[in-house]
């Protein structure tokens, strides 16, 4: 990629000015293919999920169609899953709901941040809204850098949500049998996604800081909190930490 | 209406307004350095703690299994600047082995 990049300036400083303009075309084509061949790896990444969350809550009792009315309106993976396991490992409605909603709490302070960097449209702000979760959050802000952000969002919510539906669908309606997620690594596909994403932006010493506070903190708080706390709370008290220690 | 069409109502209906609450907050509550800052900073850090939680969390429980040595993996390929594609299905590979491994 850097060996790229600078070929393209040399380029630019070998052919002169009327070069300049088509290559910059060039770079940004070139930036919005890379933009959708992660954005599909990603939608790709999330499918399995998508088929055993459909054949999960289909086992657990829930009909298709109440488990692709959860992939079309809840459209949060981690609050789905929990909803359909608390309530499969015989939780009360009340317990799974918390929980669901919970893990799903991320999503409003996700839209915070993510608001600032798109600024859509009144009535854009709705659709936004409903796709704002950790994969088109993380594109948008990886991107942001270099000014792709809303394409980068809009991409990757648009890649997410078919997919997710689709492999949803397809695990309601086949079921179980399909072989087990950690067999086949898939469990770190998420992780490592999220890692690759935040990559650049931890080169700063700084935001490394924050970055490892907020991880320890919230696997530190695994065992004594509710599930779906402590992402909540350690991305919440790294960031309020951060904010205070940088405004001295 | 069954218990189960609550939850799933509930459940669904709840998320989805949670999520537009962040773009209805008045943006001018938005303004202030501090809140800014604040706002700036969030997602890495909800994202960080999310990479360790989705790793090492197993329900309420602690756990270390094939997924570590995928985020093992991942970590130091980003530290190499691999690009994205092969950081994701590395961590796949290596996850997915150590998981054969460990049988």
């Amino acid at each position: 990629m850097r060996r790229a990049v600078r070929s393209v300036l040399v380029v630019r400083f070998t052919r002169g000015v009327g070069a300049e303009v088509a290559d910059s075309a060039d770079a940004e084509a070139g930036a919005r293919r890379r933009i959708r061949a992660r954005a599909l790896v990603i939608g790709l990444s999330v499918t399995p999920f998508g088929v055993s969350f459909g054949a999960v809550s289909v086992a657990t009792g829930l009909s298709v169609l109440q488990t692709c009315l959860l992939s079309l309106v809840l459209f949060s993976g981690a609050s789905q899953f929990a909803l359909v396991s608390v309530l499969g490992a015989g939780g009360g409605v009340g317990s799974a709901l918390a929980t669901a909603l919970l893990l799903g709490s991320r999503n409003a302070l996700y839209g915070v941040g993510v608001r600032g960097l798109l600024r859509p449209a009144v009535w854009m702000r709705p659709v936004a809204a409903q796709v704002t979760i950790d994969e088109s959050t993380a594109m948008a802000f990886a991107e942001a850098p270099v000014g792709f952000s809303a394409y980068a969002f809009w991409t990757t919510a648009l890649s997410v949500y078919v997919l997710w539906n689709v492999a949803t669908l397809i695990g309601a309606v086949v079921g179980r049998g399909l072989g087990s997620l950690s067999a086949a690594g898939l469990d770190a596909a998420g992780p490592a996604a999220f890692v690759a994403l935040l990559g650049p932006r931890l080169r700063v010493a700084s935001a490394r800081v924050v970055a490892l506070g907020a991880a320890l903190l919230a696997v530190l708080c695994v065992p004594f909190l509710p599930v779906g706390s402590p992402v909540l709370l350690g991305g919440g008290v790294a960031a309020l930490c951060a904010v205070a220690v940088w405004r001295r | 209406m069954t218990t189960l069409w609550v939850a799933v109502l509930v459940a669904s209906l709840g998320c989805a307004v949670l999520k537009q609450l962040g773009y209805v907050v008045p943006s001018r509550l938005l303004q202030g350095a501090r809140v800014r800052g604040f706002v700036d900073v969030l997602p890495v850090a909800l994202l960080s703690a999310l990479v360790t939680v989705s790793t090492f969390a197993s329900g309420s429980r602690l756990v270390l299994d094939s997924r570590a040595a995928g985020l093992l993996a991942a970590v130091l390929l980003v530290a190499l600047r691999a690009p994205f594609l092969v950081v994701v299905v590395a961590a796949c590979g290596v996850a997915a082995g150590v998981h054969a491994l460990a049988g």
